[in-house]
């Protein structure tokens, strides 16, 4: 094939069907096993330092922040990532866990550019972040390139713009219809960390509302985390196997995580906290203070129960669970 | 005469934009408010696509994001980035509504960095996210973008979601879809089109009070003017009041 455009940016994480083909051999399995563990325990099992590792759906909405507050406590380091991201990979950016990020999206939608992202891209504080640049269906075509079992996928997007051009992309010219089409890398990540709103201890998981790139996530992960609100009998599974959109075969490790959204949005369950929210956007604005909400909120709490009867316990799940959107 | 700020002033020349039974793909901010206004008001039937996956919400409600529980309540459809990403990808989205720190005259945005190093950008920007594959499989896009001389700009510090390109025939030749593109770009001071032959921006209409004068002074480029300019209709007072009582009354854009 005829390669008329390359990205040049750096390749975090390589193709490799047939390695991963093989990990997967060695290391997944049929058997029904009981995963059920602590966010500390599976963030330490399964997050190494220099890991490629990818969350999912994104920080204000069911992101798996009692994971992403547990890879802070633990101080991981020289992480990669793929950057569709709010609050989850902002925590990690200013405790210096993350060096590189594949970038789509990263700010505060609402509450506007994340300072935290500004200090590191700009300022190299509190270390240096190395950027690609990607657009958010190239990320998740990414992972579906993966899924697949493949090296790439061809996609029409990011063509003629500066976006490919810090990507890792290629443009090459189609064999069947002879016009430009873009090729994306396939992205098999090292560890994957999804919230979902039911599991059970296998790994069987049900979530409520939009899939977000989860579906895809899953079967891209060598290793990947379940955080869960909810953990539910087998039974529960049988009832609606339709609904499991990632099996236990996939799954590493079942983390029962109540409100592990929090202060994110979980559909139908509870609504965001905006008043934690309002005081994280805040605390982003200086080093000072992103530190002392770091040490307050997750240095300062052994796990992600105290973390809850930090942020308002009972009281506060009562209030977020009367406003969440119904059905 | 009641009296509006600039943000709803955009918010109401963007939502009449929507039209009435086709789909938009909504990113944050502007686009939601004008979304929700137009479902109110003279789009019932708009369906509303959301990157991650919401389709067809009546939007009783602002959404607070591009995944958030509001985006798909009530909707039609609650799937996935890649099942409407691909749907844009097959031609089904007609409307994208855009957003940027930068545009050309071309209608080529950035929203990823200031500044000319990447390595050492003045100010990173959130990035794409979704823009660029909007900016690319959409058939029209519209974009929302205040009028300052530094952001409507002869060269962008970074092309991040494809306008027209370098002009006629760029798109296709980078291998974007065929007979996709800019559709109009709505700021404080008016409404621009696109040439039909150069593909170059051009103004259709001011604001009220601003005059062709103001844009070409608050413009980093030579701004085309169409023969028929013609001054934009105010805000309503009923928009006026939807947007305050019903679309934000929280007063998270609006205040």
């Amino acid at each position: 094939m005829e390669i008329i455009e390359e990205g040049q940016a750096p390749l975090f994480i390589k193709p490799d069907p047939d390695g991963d083909r093989a990990f997967i051999r060695k290391n997944k399995s049929f058997v029904l096993k009981d995963k059920l563990m602590s966010e500390q325990e599976a963030i330490s099992k399964f997050v190494k330092d220099g890991d490629y590792f990818a969350t999912e759906l994104y920080g204000f909405v069911r992101a798996p922040m009692s994971l992403c507050r547990e890879i802070v406590r633990q101080k991981k380091r020289n992480l990669k990532t793929a950057g569709q991201g709010v609050m989850e990979l902002d925590i990690m950016i200013a405790e210096g866990c993350i060096t590189g990020i594949d970038q789509t999206y990263l700010g505060y939608e609402v509450y506007g550019i994340s300072p935290i992202l500004r200090r590191a891209a700009e300022k190299q504080i509190p270390v240096r972040l190395e950027f690609t640049d990607w657009s958010n269906a190239a990320l998740a075509w990414r992972l579906k390139a993966a899924a697949l079992g493949v090296p790439f996928i061809a996609v029409r997007t990011m063509m003629g713009t500066d976006t490919l051009k810090h990507s890792a992309a290629k443009v090459v010219k189609d064999p069947f219809t002879g016009q430009p089409v873009t090729l994306l890398p396939a992205t098999m990540v090292d560890v994957g960390l999804i919230h979902v709103h039911r599991a059970d201890k296998y790994g069987n998981c049900q979530i409520d509302g939009i899939s977000g790139f989860a579906y895809e996530m899953a079967r891209a992960s060598k290793r990947l985390i379940i955080s869960a609100d909810e953990i539910v009998d087998t039974e529960e599974i049988r009832k609606y196997p339709d609904r499991t959109i990632i099996p236990y075969y996939l799954v590493d490790a079942v983390v029962h995580a109540p409100l592990g959204a929090h202060p994110g949005d979980m559909c139908y369950q509870y609504w965001r906290d905006e008043a934690h929210l309002a005081e994280y956007v805040e605390a982003g604005k200086s080093v000072e203070t992103i530190e002392s909400y770091l040490n307050k909120y997750i240095h300062g709490v052994k796990n992600h129960a105290e973390y809850i009867e930090l942020c308002g316990g009972e009281e506060m799940i009562k209030k977020l669970r009367e406003e969440a959107t119904q059905r | 005469m009641t009296e509006y700020n600039p943000m709803e002033l955009l918010i109401s020349l963007a939502s009449r934009l929507m039209e009435d039974g086709t789909s938009a793909f909504i990113g944050t901010g502007v686009p939601m408010l004008a979304a929700v206004l137009a479902k109110k008001t003279h789009a019932p039937n708009l369906a509303p696509v959301f990157e991650f996956g919401g389709l067809g919400s009546p939007l009783n409600e602002l959404p607070l994001g591009v995944g958030g529980s509001r985006s798909f309540h009530r909707a039609l459809a609650a799937s996935s980035i890649t099942d409407v990403m691909e749907a844009a990808a097959r031609g089904h989205i007609e409307f994208g509504f855009l957003g940027g720190a930068q545009i050309d005259m071309y209608g080529n945005l950035n929203s990823t960095i200031l500044g000319d190093d990447y390595a050492n950008p003045k100010v990173r920007l959130p990035g794409s996210g979704g823009a660029n594959d909007i900016g690319s499989l959409c058939w029209r896009t519209i974009s929302l973008v205040p009028h300052q001389k530094r952001k409507y700009t002869a060269k962008l510090d970074f092309l991040t979601t494809p306008g027209y390109l370098t002009g006629p025939g760029s798109r296709e030749a980078a291998g974007l879809p065929p007979g996709t593109g800019p559709y109009r770009v709505v700021s404080n001071l008016g409404i621009m089109g696109f040439d039909d032959e150069s593909k170059r921006m051009k103004l259709l209409a001011v604001n009220t009070g601003v005059t062709v004068q103001d844009v070409i002074d608050n413009t980093g480029f030579e701004m085309l003017i169409a023969d028929d300019v013609y001054t934009t209709e105010e805000p309503t007072a009923e928009e006026l009041k939807i947007l305050r009582t019903e679309v934000d009354p929280k007063g998270y854009y609006l205040k």
